[in-house]
C-alpha cells in the first residue's frame, strides 16, 4: 500500500498543495459531518446516543412528521408570511432605496448606517422593546404583527443591496429615456428596474430566506397562534425523539436550497459585494 | 443670415448652481438646418446651457423657444429635443433593435414602420445588421453610431450632442466627426453641438461659441473666431498663436502663419535667431528668439530648408491683433 502512504502523498504533490489538502479536508469534514450525521438520523427508527450509526433505519419519523397537523400547517404559514413580508418589505425598501440613491438630503449617510443599528444590539432584548410597543398597540398574537418583525429584519438588506445596484446605474441612461419620450415612471419601470434587478433579486432572496427561518421575533410576537416552521423547531427538539428534530431541518432546508439553486445566476460574489458598499 | 428661419432661441437664460457656476443672462438664436458648436473649457457652462435646452435642468430664469413656442416649463419627454450624451447612452439590458425601437414604441408608431426605419436609420450611421446584438457587443464609436441612430429616429426639431466622441480614440474620433456632418447636411437638421475640442469646433460647425466662465466670449463662424478672435482669450482657445507683451501693457498677438522670415537683420524690432526648426510634414515650425521671447512661426518647407540654426532673421508680422 505504498501509494497510500503519507510521506509518498507529501512529496508527490508538494508542499503547497500538501497543506492546501489537510485545510480543505479539515473544512469540509467541519462543515458536512453534521450535515452527513443529520441525513443520518433523519432516517433512523431508533438511534441511542453514543453509538456512531442507528440502531434501526426507516422512515417512521417522516411519517410521524408529516402526519402532525400542525407540522404541515405551520410550513404553509411560514411561506405564507414570506411570501407577504417580502412583497411588503419591496414595496416599502425599494422607493426608499431609489431615494437614497438617487437623491442627496442632509444626513443622507446616517440615515444609511441607521440600518445596521438593529444588528448592534441583542436580537431578543430588542424583541423585548418591540413586544412592549406591540402589546400596547394591540399587535401581539396577530398575523400584521408578525408580519412587522419579518420586514423589520429585511429593511437593511432590501435597502441597501438595491440602493447600490440603483447607484451604479449611469444616469444618462435614465435621461435618455426621458428624451426619448418616457415619463417618469415608465422610465422607472423600462430601463432603471430592469437594470438594478440582479441587486433586487439578491435582496428579495436574503429577504425571502431569512424570513423563512425568523424565530425569535415570531415566537414573541404571534405565539401562540402563528407557529412557522422553525417556531415548531423549538417545540420538535422538547418534546419530540431526537430523530423527529433532523427530519424537520431537511424539511425547513428543501425550500432554501430550491430558491438558491434556482436564483445562482443571480449570486455572485460581485452583486453581494457590491451591494454593501458605502458612498 | 436674416432670411432664414429661427428654429432655437434662447432669451436671457439665467441658471446658477449652488457653488455660483453657472451661466447668466444668455441669449442665441440658432437657425434652421445649421450647425451651433459650443466650444469651451470643462465647467464653463457648455454642458449647463445644453441640458436646459434638453429639459434636464430647471432655468431659474429666462425663456427657451423652440420654433417659437416657449418649451422652458416642459418635461424632457415633451420637448422636441433629442440628446446624445458622451457615453452610456444605451440601454445595457435591450438588444440594438429595442433600443431604438423604444421612442418609437411610445409614440405607437406601428410595428412595420418601426421595422423599416430602424433598418434605414441603422443604414443611415453604417450599422447594418446589429439589431439582434446587445450594446456591449459593440465598440465604442459603434454604441455612439447608435445612440446618434436612436436620437435621429425620435426626429427631433433640435439634435443635441454633449461631446459625443470624447471618449473615443482620436483616429474615429475625426472619422465620426465627418460623417456626423454628412448626416447633418443630408438630413438639413439643426445640432447643438458642446465640446471642449477646438479643432473638432472648428471642422464641423456653421458657427461657433466660445466661452468661458459662463459667459460668451464670441459667436462667430469658424473662419471669423479664427480670424478676428475677438478677446485674447479666444485667441489663445482656438489655434496656435504668440503673444507678445509690449511695454506700454499691451499684447500683440499673431498666428505662426502669419509670420514672414528674411535672413539677416532688418534693422526693426522683430530680429532674432533660429532656436529650433522642426519638420512636422508638409510645414516646419520653427521657433525664433526675439529679445527674451519665443516665437513660433509656421513655414513651408521650400523656405524652411533655407534656413539654419543660429541664423540671423527678421520677422515681419502680415496680420496681427492687440489685446
Amino acid at each position: 500500500m505504498k501509494w497510500l502512504s503519507p510521506r509518498g502523498f507529501y512529496y508527490a504533490v508538494g508542499r503547497r498543495k500538501f497543506i492546501e489538502f489537510i485545510v480543505l479536508s479539515a473544512f469540509l469534514l467541519f462543515f458536512y459531518l453534521p450535515l452527513l450525521n443529520l441525513f443520518m438520523l433523519a432516517f433512523a427508527d431508533k438511534y441511542e446516543a453514543p453509538a456512531l450509526f442507528p440502531q434501526e433505519w426507516g422512515f417512521k419519523w417522516w411519517d410521524y412528521v408529516l402526519g402532525q397537523k400542525s407540522l404541515v400547517s405551520s410550513i404553509a404559514l411560514s411561506f405564507t408570511i414570506a411570501i407577504v413580508s417580502t412583497l411588503v418589505s419591496m414595496c416599502i425598501c425599494i422607493p426608499a432605496a431609489y431615494a437614497l440613491a438617487r437623491f442627496s438630503f442632509p444626513g443622507r449617510k446616517v440615515f444609511f448606517l441607521s440600518f445596521l443599528l438593529s444588528d448592534a444590539f441583542p436580537k431578543m432584548g430588542l424583541y423585548i422593546a418591540i413586544g412592549i410597543i406591540f402589546y400596547k398597540l394591540h399587535l401581539i398574537g396577530t398575523f400584521l404583527g408578525v408580519v412587522i418583525i419579518h420586514i423589520l429584519n429585511s429593511i437593511m438588506f432590501m435597502t441597501w443591496i438595491p440602493a447600490n445596484a440603483f447607484r451604479s446605474i449611469h444616469r444618462q441612461q435614465e435621461e435618455s429615456a426621458r428624451d426619448a419620450g418616457a415619463g417618469p415612471f415608465r422610465t422607472f419601470m423600462t430601463v432603471t428596474f430592469p437594470l438594478a434587478l440582479p441587486g433586487i433579486i439578491v435582496a428579495t432572496l436574503f429577504t425571502f430566506l431569512g424570513s423563512l427561518e425568523e424565530a425569535q421575533g415570531t415566537l414573541l410576537v404571534g405565539f401562540p397562534q402563528y407557529k412557522t416552521m422553525p417556531v415548531e423547531m423549538y417545540g420538535i427538539i422538547m418534546q419530540y425523539a431526537t430523530t423527529a428534530g433532523p427530519v424537520f431541518s431537511i424539511i425547513l432546508m428543501i425550500p432554501t436550497v430550491i430558491v438558491l439553486f434556482l436564483m445562482r445566476r443571480y449570486l455572485s460574489p460581485d452583486t453581494i459585494a457590491n451591494g454593501f458598499k458605502m458612498k | 443670415m436674416s432670411e432664414r428661419a429661427v428654429k432655437l432661441e434662447i432669451q436671457n437664460m439665467t441658471k446658477l448652481f449652488k457653488n455660483g457656476d453657472g451661466v447668466k443672462n444668455v441669449n442665441l438664436t440658432v437657425y434652421e438646418g445649421e450647425f451651433l458648436t459650443m466650444l469651451g473649457p470643462s465647467g464653463c457652462g457648455k454642458t449647463t446651457i445644453l441640458r436646459a435646452i434638453g429639459g434636464f435642468l430647471d432655468v431659474d430664469q429666462g425663456d427657451i423657444l423652440i420654433d417659437g413656442r416657449s418649451i422652458v416649463r416642459l418635461p424632457p419627454e415633451k420637448r422636441p429635443t433629442a440628446m446624445v450624451f458622451q457615453s452610456y447612452n444605451l440601454w445595457s439590458h435591450m438588444t440594438i433593435y429595442d433600443n431604438l425601437a423604444f421612442g418609437l414604441r411610445i409614440r405607437k408608431v406601428p410595428k412595420k414602420e418601426i421595422k423599416e426605419r430602424t433598418r434605414e436609420m441603422l443604414e443611415l450611421v453604417k450599422m447594418s445588421g446589429v439589431e439582434k446584438k446587445y450594446p456591449a457587443q459593440l465598440s465604442g464609436g459603434q454604441q455612439q453610431r447608435v445612440a446618434i441612430a436612436r436620437a435621429l429616429l425620435l426626429q427631433p426639431s433640435v439634435l443635441l450632442l454633449d461631446e459625443p466622441f470624447s471618449a473615443l480614440d482620436a483616429k474615429i474620433r475625426s472619422q465620426m466627426r465627418e460623417e456626423l456632418k454628412r448626416i447633418q447636411e443630408d438630413l438639413k437638421i439643426t445640432v447643438v453641438f458642446v465640446t471642449h475640442d477646438q479643432e473638432e469646433a472648428m471642422a464641423i460647425s456653421d458657427r461657433i461659441v466660445v466661452m468661458n466662465k459662463g459667459v460668451f466670449e464670441q459667436v462667430g463662424t469658424p473662419t471669423e473666431v479664427y480670424d478676428r478672435p475677438a478677446s485674447r482669450y479666444v485667441a489663445s482657445f482656438i489655434g496656435d498663436m504668440n503673444f507678445i507683451e509690449q511695454p506700454d501693457g499691451k499684447v500683440i498677438a499673431v498666428r505662426p502663419e502669419a509670420i514672414t522670415l528674411s535672413k539677416g537683420n532688418g534693422g526693426g524690432k522683430w530680429d532674432g535667431t533660429i532656436r529650433t526648426i522642426m519638420v512636422l510634414g508638409h510645414y516646419a515650425e520653427i521657433i525664433v528668439r526675439v529679445g527674451d521671447q519665443n516665437i513660433k512661426v509656421f513655414q513651408p518647407r521650400h523656405i524652411s530648408d533655407t534656413f539654419r540654426q543660429n541664423d540671423r532673421v527678421s520677422l515681419t508680422f502680415d496680420k496681427y491683433h492687440v489685446f
